[in-house]
């Protein structure tokens, strides 16, 4: 196996391989790419670009998508509507 | 009720109720206080994707982008880098060009920093969005607004979650006289009539969220705001009666003993 790298992904630390792809990173997390947007430090990346941007240690990738919201959060996240049906 | 379309900037909006999907229980509550309401048109924000745990569901699985306009928004964003980082971010998820543009000033009222808005929806319009600005009930930020490109505005009724109901109607009357473009009610509307009298002083949409998410029964609530902007804006086009202080008899004198 490729030597390991550590990038921060949504904020939290993480190994990865080296040589490795934003794709596969995608791939790796079980991402759909549709109505996904991926920030690659502070660049917003192209869908077309997913894999063919690598992966480099120190890297910081968001990976965005939609959630309910309507009104604006408050300064206490009311409004915030949720990530994810519990 | 469908036969009444608003277009903005080419896009054709079926109806005129545009309801936000936070704060509902969960995806199924929202789905069904959408139907319910009938709207066409539902607000999202954009969030990290929770890269822990793939296993849940997604609120796009539930609104199919091909039935509804998804209007992605920048709810939470308190100035104009942030604004534009988010907007952009929405674009880059691949929904469409649209975006309703928020840049707030103060977290206790969450009144927008209108100056900030400006700014940032004269750098949006630039970039090929269709910004649709979440503004203040004010008249001569709406036209800077449109100045700037804003095919639309959406002036606040009342602060947002606060269902305080239309505040101050003679702006936004004023507004809808001065400004050219639609307006869209936006924030504050807390009942039936709220909904019903935004429409009847002449805007071409009501967007709301808290009103139905938060209303003990959000899927009645939703069908009661179908009805209350349906029969709003038929009261609009019809033409209200003026205000008169005395009576004037329905009833012919004529014939009478």
């Amino acid at each position: 196996m490729a030597e390991a790298i550590q990038i921060q992904v949504n904020g939290e630390q993480r190994d990865f391989r080296a040589d490795a792809t934003v794709g596969d990173l995608l791939r790796e997390l079980a991402i759909k790419t549709e109505r996904v947007a991926v920030e690659l430090n502070l660049e917003i990346l192209d869908r077309n670009e997913f894999d063919g941007r690598s992966l480099k240690q120190g890297d910081r990738v968001e990976i965005l998508s939609f959630i309910g919201g309507g009104a604006p959060l408050d300064a206490h996240g009311r409004g915030r509507g949720f990530v994810h049906a519990e | 009720m469908q036969n009444d379309p608003l277009t903005i900037a080419g896009r054709v909006f079926l109806s005129r109720l545009w309801v936000g999907t936070g704060k509902y229980k969960d995806f199924a509550e929202t789905k069904k206080a959408i139907e319910a309401s009938g709207a066409d048109v539902v607000t999202v924000a954009v969030r990290r994707v929770n890269i822990t745990d793939r296993s849940k569901e997604n609120l796009l699985d539930y609104l199919d982008p091909k039935k509804y306009i998804i209007l992605p928004n920048t709810a939470g964003c308190y100035n104009v880098e942030d604004a534009l980082r988010y907007a952009r971010l929405a674009r880059a998820a691949g929904v469409s060009d649209l975006i309703k543009l928020e840049v707030l000033g103060d977290e206790r009222t969450l009144f927008p920093d209108t100056a900030g808005l400006i700014e940032a929806a004269k750098i949006l319009v630039k970039e090929g969005f269709i910004v649709l600005p979440y503004t203040n009930d004010d008249p001569i930020v709406a036209q800077k607004l449109v100045d700037v490109g804003c095919p639309a505005v959406m002036p606040l009724a009342a602060p947002i979650g606060s269902g305080l109901g239309i505040r101050n109607p003679y702006n936004l009357k004023i507004i809808m006289e001065m400004v050219k473009v639609p307006i869209i009610v936006d924030a504050g509307v807390g009942t039936a009539s709220d909904a019903a009298f935004a429409m009847e002083l002449g805007a071409d949409a009501v967007l709301m969220n808290t009103a139905i998410a938060g209303a003990k029964d959000p899927i009645a609530m939703a069908e009661a705001m179908k009805y209350a902007v349906y029969a709003g804006r038929l009261a609009y086009k019809a033409g209200r009666i003026p205000r008169k202080l005395y009576a004037t008899a329905s009833s012919p004198i004529e014939g009478m003993l």
